[in-house]
């Protein structure tokens, strides 16, 4: 492949990130159209499984957006994802899968430039990885397709 | 030319399969023997942490996890530079002779026994452990069920599983027995004994007493004259948990005996493609084929072969049989492989014996089972005499505990070069031109692998590893072109 | 009534679950008394020959166990499932993968070479690999063919039971062949066991916070023998286990390794743990986060150790 477009998906919390990608969206900021935005209500409710399936479905790279530690709108939902994503970064590089091609960063409501900066250099990084091994145009023939 | 398939061989643990091929006047031109199975073992322990070991390679075996378990947990004390604490190998022993009265009944009354008490000949249908019930009886039926249940208790009790147990560590087990568990135990080990006389006196009078039998014995057609391979104690009499390995020549006299850590420089094997299996042998005498004899480097290490190398039994009733077993085959070593059945019942008498000795010692129930390892691991070589022949584990790891390299050789691998041959001979005598070809005639080839007690999903978890090696390379002028290393 | 007519079969098994099968002691004369095992290669001397001649649909119940590794297995898998009413995945291989399914963290170029080539005691100069077609002088032999990737039972037929377990105790055996026997099997599909919860739910130990600041391995520590493992920093699997067994492990001192496979509805075994623990760690600070998690030193090894060719990815991916 001359061209590699990988496929990102984000994992957005309603109360910051996902507020914050809104911004950049209003604000016409130019950024990567890599980025499938999924919307759920906190990064904490990011099960691992999540990244897994997208993974198993062909992305290229797992962005999991949440509001800053001390911001969380329930507290302490982001604690939650602050703990778990390294422990599953750990275990999809021993599974393959880089462990740059999972990302976990803080982004606020009124952070519109900072989620465009993100976006853009997380496709970058994973732009510069190549298609993940999990790619479907990289499954051999025994591999079946469904989850 | 014909071929024909025995296809899976049954009867005991394992894939296998058997080709013959035919001439045109109908004898045999050639046999072998494949092994179709391998699950990699040796490369998926990579990156595992050690003390995970025991109970990951245990899955080598359902039934002989113990001896997988109890070969990784004295790798695991190498590893770690720590001795377990006495209580703890006390235990760990005690486990191990009770697993070794369930297994060779396993073997005995389940695989093998139908052959004898049914007849090679009886219908397939017949010729199992529910035939043998109902010809015997439901009271010799009901003691072997017994038997197999209340040992397997007393690995539940002292290992926590009865299939696969969890207890093993390094410096230890992670748990004691308490009295009203040891009194049990006691009663267990008591009628365990008097259950392996009884398989001695099954054996005298449905495989000794049948002349047909004890000719198939003597024969030799079922006879090969190989080493001997077994686990001995300071005082040369057979231990299944600890001690060296010595191998005797064909004619009985000491070969080698060597410590675990130095088992790499004794055993080397042999690939064919035709199977997953490889044949060990013995380095210092080198491959010379699929023959026997003191020139080969073909051995055997099953229970008659740790018979063949020890200088007797530690326990007074097993000495009593292994001294009558021996004088009715006319002298040590003996090499009449049907025989093998008969050493196995030996082995259960003293395995009951040491269970005796072992839950009567009044350090059994005591709480200091665990040392705590300080050092940092880097490699451990742990070897005990499985069932089916002597099992060496061998783990290299990093500062942390994670296996880099792993090291197995099996029980039943050891034995492969043997119980092909055996095979080959018994197809080859029994099949002549113009004999017709019964099942019958099949099943009394598949007796000739049958006293091996094969576990084959043992033999091929994958093949055997790391021996450190330099080799330098040196032009004509003798300067040094080239070094190679691996392992060091 | 007639008998039924049951088979048992091992693929890329340790022959643990048949000894399994052996473990109901004298329950096993009610099942010869209410069944005939028409093929069953540990215990009697039928060969792949006596399938193949037997009607389809003429067995009504396979107990298979043991991964799909080799074309071997797939095949008499697939022979079996066609003579068989009612398949039943019996044990951890063929349910999930158990241990042999820890070799998806490599493929066969790498587990041949080790074996074959790489090991210096083997003696093979010549770097032969078995083939699984060999030219012998009198003819020709065949071995079946390797894969890649082990799978489960499920991945390559369609199962109508799964008995968890590694083994599956002898309670839980007996739960499904009673229901067998006694013609009471539940809805298809069900994984038949005492309990669909997690194993704490039948642990007795004492369980109070959970709030972890160091994991430890377990040679480092002789944990407490009435607390909870986990709580003492022990990688115990019972939380995201599911029960049945009886709580062994733990009661023997030693943490649950996972056996049983994943509490009812869960999808990924392994991703399971991975939260549960996760969720533990008493600390919000990620420096010391990382330390905590850095006490794990190989995650997705402990974490699938049973279930990785069940899980969502299958099989690791190698360059």
């Amino acid at each position: 492949m001359d061209r590699f477009d990988p496929k990102i998906v984000a994992f957005c919390c309603n109360w910051c990130s996902y507020a914050g990608a809104d911004l950049a969206g209003t604000s016409r900021m130019q950024y990567s159209p890599n980025i499938r935005i999924i919307r759920v209500m906190c990064s904490g409710r990011v099960n691992p499984l999540f990244v897994l399936k997208a993974f198993s479905l062909g992305a290229d790279g797992v962005l999991i957006l949440g509001c800053h530690p001390g911001d969380c709108h329930y507290i302490e939902g982001n604690y939650k994802t602050l703990r778990r994503i390294p422990l599953l970064k750990k275990m999809l590089k021993q599974l393959g899968v880089e462990e740059e091609r999972v990302q976990l960063e803080w982004v606020s409501a009124s952070e519109g430039a900072r989620f465009a900066e993100v976006a853009d250099s997380f496709t970058q990084a994973v732009k510069n990885l190549g298609p993940s091994l999990l790619h479907p145009s990289k499954q051999d023939s025994e591999e079946e397709k469904d989850g | 030319m014909k071929k024909i398939m025995i296809d899976p061989v049954t009867r005991l643990e394992g894939h296998g399969k058997i080709a013959i091929f035919l001439n045109d006047d109908g004898g045999v031109a050639n046999v072998y023997f494949q092994v179709p199975e391998l699950r990699g073992f040796e490369k998926f322990s990579e990156g595992r942490p050690a003390e995970d070991m025991p109970q990951i390679t245990q899955r080598i075996c359902g039934v002989c996890p113990e001896a997988h378990h109890m070969a990784s947990t004295k790798t695991l004390d190498a590893l770690f530079h720590v001795e377990p604490t006495s209580a703890a190998k006390k235990l760990r022993e005690l486990l191990y002779s009770a697993f070794y009265v369930t297994d060779h009944t396993t073997h005995f009354y389940i695989l093998a026994g139908p052959d004898f008490v049914m007849g090679p000949d009886a219908p397939p249908a017949e010729r199992n452990i529910l035939g043998v019930i109902a010809k015997v009886g439901l009271e010799l039926g009901g003691a072997v069920i017994k038997t197999r249940h209340d040992n397997h208790w007393v690995i539940q009790t002292i290992g926590g599983r009865p299939i696969h147990p969890c207890f093993g560590l390094p410096g230890g087990v992670s748990k004691a027995i308490n009295e009203e568990e040891r009194a049990k135990i006691e009663e267990i080990a008591k009628s365990s004994v008097e259950f392996g006389k009884l398989s001695l006196k099954v054996f005298d009078d449905v495989v000794l007493k049948n002349k047909d039998y004890l000719d198939m014995v003597l024969s030799d057609t079922f006879t090969h004259r190989t080493y001997s391979m077994g686990l001995v104690d300071e005082n040369n009499k057979v231990n299944f948990y600890d001690g060296k390995v010595r191998v005797v020549d064909p004619e009985g006299k000491e070969f080698i005996k060597y410590a675990p850590r130095d088992y790499v420089e004794h055993l080397a094997e042999h690939v064919e493609p035709w199977t997953y299996l490889k044949f060990p042998y013995l380095k210092k005498v080198g491959w010379k084929g699929f023959v026997d004899g003191k020139d080969s480097g073909v051995y055997r290490a099953t229970p008659l072969s740790r018979l063949n190398a020890a200088d007797g039994m530690a326990t007074p009733l097993a000495q009593e049989e292994y001294e009558r077993m021996y004088s009715t085959l006319g002298g040590k070593p003996a090499h009449y492989t049907l025989a093998t059945h008969w050493a196995r019942l030996v082995e259960i008498v003293y395995a009951a014996e040491r269970m005796l000795e072992l839950v009567q010692d009044p350090e059994i129930t005591s709480t200091d089972i665990r040392n705590i390892p300080k050092a940092t691991p880097d490699e451990g070589v742990g070897i005990v005499e499985a069932p089916r022949g002597t099992l060496t584990h061998h783990y290299i790891t990093d500062e942390r505990g994670v296996i880099k390299k792993c090291n197995l050789i099996v029980g039943t691998t050891n034995n492969y070069a043997a119980f092909y041959m055996s095979v080959k001979k018994a197809a080859e005598d029994l099949i002549k031109p113009g004999k017709e070809i019964t099942e019958g005639l099949l099943n009394r080839i598949e007796m000739a692998w049958r006293p091996y007690d094969l576990c084959l999903a043992c033999a091929t978890h994958s093949l055997p590893g790391q021996m450190p090696l330099e080799v330098t390379i040196y032009d004509a002028q003798g300067n040094e072109l080239k070094k190679l290393s691996q392992g060091i | 009534m007639a008998k039924l007519k049951v088979a048992l079969y091992w693929a890329a098994s340790c022959g643990g679950c048949d000894i399994a099968t052996l473990a109901i002691g004298d329950k096993i004369l009610k099942l010869a008394e209410a069944a005939d095992i028409v093929f069953w290669p540990v215990g009697l001397d039928f060969k792949y020959a006596d399938v193949e001649k037997m009607p389809d649909k003429s067995i009504d119940a396979c107990l298979f166990n043991g991964a799909i590794r080799t074309s071997e297995n797939e095949h008499i898998a697939k022979l079996l499932r066609a003579k068989s009413k009612i398949m039943i995945a019996y044990g951890s291989c063929s349910y999930e993968g158990c241990i042999p399914g820890l070799s998806n963290f490599y493929d066969r170029q790498t587990t041949f070479e080790r074996a074959y080539i790489e090991t210096p005691t083997t003696d093979n100069p010549e770097k032969i690999l078995p083939q699984t077609k060999v030219k012998v002088p009198e003819g020709e032999l065949e071995l079946p063919e390797f894969y890649d990737t082990v799978k489960t039972l499920a991945q390559t037929v369609d199962v109508d039971y799964f008995v968890p377990g590694c083994p599956p105790e002898e309670k839980t055996t007996w739960l499904a062949l009673e229901a067998l026997i006694e013609g009471k099997l539940p809805p298809k599909g069900t994984v038949i066991s005492h309990s669909a919860k997690a194993l704490c739910d039948e642990c007795p130990r004492i369980r109070e916070e959970k709030k972890v600041k160091k994991f430890y391995r377990p040679y480092e520590i002789i944990p407490d023998p009435e607390k909870c493992l986990l709580e003492q920093g022990l990688l115990c699997y019972g939380i995201a286990t599911r029960g049945g067994c009886g709580a062994l492990c733990p009661q023997a001192n030693m943490p649950c390794t996972g056996c049983y496979g994943p509490v009812e509805g869960v999808v990924d075994q392994g991703a399971h743990f991975l939260s549960a623990l996760a969720s533990i760690i008493d600390s919000n600070d990620p420096e010391e986060i990382q330390r905590i998690i850095d006490d794990i030193p190989d995650p997705a090894g402990t974490f699938y150790r049973y279930s990785l060719p069940d899980s969502l990815l299958r099989r690791a991916r190698i360059k």
